[in-house]
Order: C-alpha cells, then structure tokens, then sequence
C-alpha cells in the first residue's frame, strides 16, 4: 500500500562543506527549539532557592520533588482536586479522539472512493476549511453553542473537535491509496458499504488512525475551555496551568511541574505513533 | 444525471457523510454565515442585530486608527513568521533527510516537539521575565550588555518581537511534519538520472529535482501555514495580555476577541473577523497560483 518508508535515496553530489552546515544550523535550530522545553524539566525539579539564583541557571544543583508536592496541594485548594482536573481532560481527550476518528472516517470512505454529485464541492470546501483558524468566528460560535445550550459542558469542547477539517482531510488522502479491488471483492461478498466501511477500509488505515489520535488528542489536551467553560469543576489541566502560572515567578516551580506533566502525554504519544504519523503525512499534499 | 436520482443512487454515501457535515455545519459553516451577515449590523447579544450596511467596514477602515495598528502587526505576523517558519520548516526537513531513520526520528521529535507541547509555551514567560529572575534579562546583565532588566513583556518596544520569537518555536506544525514525509517518498532513481545528467550539488537537485516532486506537500503546508499566521492570538493574550501595552502585539484575532467579549459590539467584531478571512483566502489564492506555476514547468 504505501511506499516503504524508511528507504534512504543513493547519496550522489554531497559535498563536505555542505554537511558540515547542515550540522550547524541544525545544532542551532535544535538548541533553540530544546531549550525552552528543557528549562521547563529543570525548573520543575528546582528547590525554591534556586528559582531565586542570580544569574538564573539552565541546571538544577539539587533536585527535588517539591513541586510535584505542592501541585498537587495547590490544586487541592482550589475548589476542586488535582484528580477532578485530571479526570476532566481525560474524558474529554478520550471521547473527543474516539467520535473524531469515527465521525470523519465515516465520512472519509466516500469522500476518497465514492462517485457522486457532492463529492467536488465538498472536497472543496474541505481544503478551504484547512485554512481556516477557528479564532475568526469566535463570536457566532459562542452563540450557536449558547442556543444549543452547550455552554458550560464537556460537549462544548468535545463536539467541535469531531469535526475538524484536518482529520477528515489526512484520513480522505490516505483512504485513496486503498486499491479498488480490495473494496469490490467486498461487495461481491455481498457486504453493504457500512460493512466494507468497517471490516475491509478501517483495517487498512490504521496508521491514518493513529495519526488523528495524535493531532486530536493533542487539540483537546490543550483545550483551555477559553468562554465555553465556567463551572469550577469541569475545568481541565490547561486552566489550573494558566491559574498557577499567574502567581508569577513563585510559583515558577510548580508552574513548571504542571507543565512537565502536561506536555509528556502528547510527546509519549507522538514517539509511539511516529512512523504511521510520517506514513500519513505522505498522502497529506493538494493537488 | 438529476441531483435527486443522484442523492437516490448513492445514498450510503451521502448518508456517511451526513455526521461529520452535520457537525461541520453546525460549528464552522453556519458561524461563518453569521459572521457575515452581522459584519453588516449592530449587535450586542442583548437586543436583536440592526442592520448598519457598510457602517462597521467604514469605521474599520477609515476612523479605527487602532485597527491600522492590529492589522500592520497582523501582516507583521503573516508576512515575517509566516514564511520565515515555512522555509525553516521545508528546510529542516531536507536536512533531516539525510540522516538514517533512527536519528531522523529523533530530530523530528526535537523540531515537532514545542507544537506537541502546545501551552507550555508560558514557560517563555518566565524566559524573558521583566525581572532579573528571567533567563534572559539574567544572561544579560551577567554578561554586562544590560544594566537594569528590560520588562519584555510590557515595553511597546519588545513585545511584538518577543511574541514573534515564540511564535516560531511552536510554528512547526503539520506542514513541517508532511514535509518530512515527502521528502522520504522522493523517486529515488529521479536523483540517479539527476547526476547523471550533470546536476552538481544538492542545491541544484532540492531545486530541479525534489522542489517540483513535493508541489503538492509544498502547497499542503502553505495553507497550514497561512492559518497558523494569521491566527496568532494564544502566544499575545498569554505573554502580552489583553489588550498588550498600547496595543503593540495585538493582532486581528486578539482585537475582535477584545470587541467581541470585552465591549461586546459583535457587529464590529464580525466585520473584523470577514476582513481577516478575506486576506487569508487572497493570500492562498496567490501561494497557490506561484506554486502551481512552478510545479506545471
């Protein structure tokens, strides 16, 4: 189905010099993009004290678990237990990332192997739709959730996520390297599209799967709840994040803690589903 | 073929769709129609929406001075992140293919990795601190370059720059990561006939060779692309406040969110969001019409 992927082209025409700031620019790119997720580790381990070193430093001289501690008091103190919190963005990862994938490979099967009248201008407004930030219809988005009475639930961060045009897209591009022949032996057996839907197409893209596990699970992971979200406890990791964060430069340590522990489950994620996530991506291009 | 013997023929697939375009249109089109139609009125969620024609365009454009202000930052965004983030991220992902699997997983993951780990991007506010506690105003009057810190995030003069500069570090998003896959999917023997053919460096090959084989990755990216840059609102309401100082980082985003739940003109605020997505459509007509030019040579 797709092309292996770990090949390596024959290396012709390299020179020296070339490799040498290739390394380079890399080493810098690298060391900027590192750095920040790196203070974040080490502050995160830092003894009060040595937040308050002059000149600050990137190393932590005695590690200690402290602020791991006080998280999870902190959150203790505020209306609701770290584990609320905790529980919150999970239920909402989960079932946001399950509807997603279901919803828009539903939708993907015909979309990539389906011959009907909608199929152009739906496709087209997909592609239009990648474009699309969903920061620019904040204001009629907030209304169409208050009428539908959304507002202040789980629901208001999960439902919109199912829709989001870049699942549907990656799943529709990488559904059309399925090979036709594969899906009429289906319906020779007799089997209705639902059927083929389920048991011959959703098999073979399991790497699609788990790319939009990623990129789903990633969203709502970070979902604020911005305005859709008010009462105390449905709020999720991201808020206490940003409520510890403005306690300033004291509670750098244990805003940093918070921080650790929220950026490792997206990262986990990403290093198990690597390769299916670049074997997707290979489909991604417009046409 | 008639659209209802249409709709009767494929009816599975219609029905397939039917959820995920029920939700699209519940949570992207009809907000966006509404957006629209109350760019055109006065409204503020209390009374019904009154219709004005262009008044809210008028005043955008032409008495609005801040809008000016929020819109040149706003192309300051587009225009300098924009590409300077499209061209790290096609070019990091060349370097990167030259690795073995194994290293260029991990550098993938070092690049990929700010952007996985979404709002942890607060940590720059503690990087480039007012005080002397942050990383930076440390460094620098260690080093003896500053005398007294500079408050970044505050002073009208930094703060636009600070932004930019964590606006790049979480910029490499899924274009960056379909770049990465194109270029291992490259037709290998394409290079074979390359050298032969006299191509003498790798410039001239990413340029005859790899540049026309990725169009359709390179245009995937663009559009990633042009909605992450003209939609920088997160990193200015999370380090520059809302409104920053003097409005100096505030971009179109961050203003209609300022109109639309601080002084609740939803009317202004809709027209705000029409003109935005409108430089966004223009910009990727014109992405798209160089790209397919120079794919089609």
């Amino acid at each position: 189905m797709a092309k292996g992927f770990s090949y390596s082209y024959k290396k012709v025409n390299r020179s020296v010099y070339g490799n040498i700031v290739i390394f380079i620019i890399l080493f810098i790119v690298g060391i900027f993009m590192a750095l920040p997720l790196l203070y974040t580790v080490v502050s995160a381990f830092k003894p009060l004290d040595e937040i308050f070193i002059f000149p600050p430093r990137l190393y932590v001289r005695r590690p200690t678990l402290d602020n791991f501690v006080l998280m999870f008091q902190l959150a203790t103190n505020m209306w609701v237990p770290f584990s609320r919190y905790l529980f919150n963005s999970l239920f909402i990862c989960v079932v946001g990332t399950i509807g997603h994938i279901l919803i828009a490979s539903l939708a993907a099967y015909p979309l990539a192997k389906h011959q009907f009248a909608a199929k152009k201008v739906i496709n087209e407004i997909i592609v239009l739709a990648l474009l699309f930030t969903p920061q620019v219809t904040y204001i009629p988005l907030y209304i169409v959730m208050s009428r539908l009475h959304l507002i202040d639930t789980y629901w208001a961060l999960i439902l919109p996520s199912w829709q989001m045009t870049l699942g549907l897209y990656l799943m529709k591009q990488f559904m059309t390297q399925i090979p036709d022949s594969l899906l009429e032996a289906g319906k020779i057996d007799g089997a209705n599209e639902l059927k083929i839907w389920w048991r011959i197409v959703m098999p073979n893209v399991k790497p699609a799967w788990l790319t939009l596990t990623i990129f789903s699970f990633q969203y709502l992971w970070n979902q604020t709840g911005g305005s859709f979200i008010f009462s105390e406890n449905l709020k999720v990791l991201p808020t206490l994040l940003s409520q510890i964060a403005a306690g300033g430069i004291a509670r750098a340590g244990v805003g940093a803690a918070v921080a650790l522990f929220l950026m490792i489950p997206p990262i986990i994620l990403f290093v198990i589903s690597q390769s299916s996530v670049m074997e997707t991506m290979v489909t991604s291009g417009i046409k | 073929m008639g659209i209802i013997e249409d709709f009767k023929r494929n009816k599975a697939s219609y029905l397939m769709i039917a959820p995920y375009m029920l939700l699209f249109t519940i949570f992207t089109l009809i907000p966006v129609v509404a957006s629209i139609f109350l760019s055109f009125t006065n409204y503020n969620m209390l009374q019904p929406p009154k219709w004005v024609g262009w008044t809210n365009y008028v005043r955008l454009f032409l008495a609005d001075k801040i809008f000016l202000k929020v819109l040149r930052n706003t192309f300051i965004f587009a225009f300098i992140t924009g590409p300077i983030s499209y061209l790290m991220s096609f070019i990091l992902a060349w370097f990167i293919s030259e690795f073995n699997p194994k290293v260029r997983a991990i550098l993938t993951l070092i690049f990929y990795s700010p952007s996985l780990a979404g709002n942890v991007f607060f940590i720059w506010a503690f990087i480039f601190s007012g005080d002397t506690y942050g990383l930076i105003n440390g460094w620098l009057m260690r080093w003896g370059i500053l005398k007294e810190p500079i408050n970044w995030l505050q002073d009208p003069n930094y703060v636009l720059w600070v932004i930019i500069v964590v606006q790049l570090w979480l910029s490499l998003g899924a274009g960056f990561l379909a770049f990465v896959a194109g270029f291992q999917n490259l037709d290998r023997e394409l290079f074979e006939a390359g050298a032969i053919d006299g191509i003498k460096n790798r410039f001239q090959e990413l340029w005859y060779i790899t540049i026309p084989q990725m169009a359709p990755q390179l245009m995937f990216g663009a559009v990633m692309q042009i909605g992450a840059s003209f939609g920088v609102s997160t990193v200015v309401m999370a380090l520059g406040g809302l409104p920053t100082r003097q409005y100096s980082a505030d971009t179109v985003v961050t203003y209609l969110i300022d109109y639309g739940t601080v002084r609740f003109e939803m009317g202004y605020a809709s027209a705000i969001a029409v003109v935005l997505f409108i430089a966004m459509l223009l910009t990727n007509k014109a992405i798209a019409a160089i790209l397919r030019r120079y794919s089609t040579d």
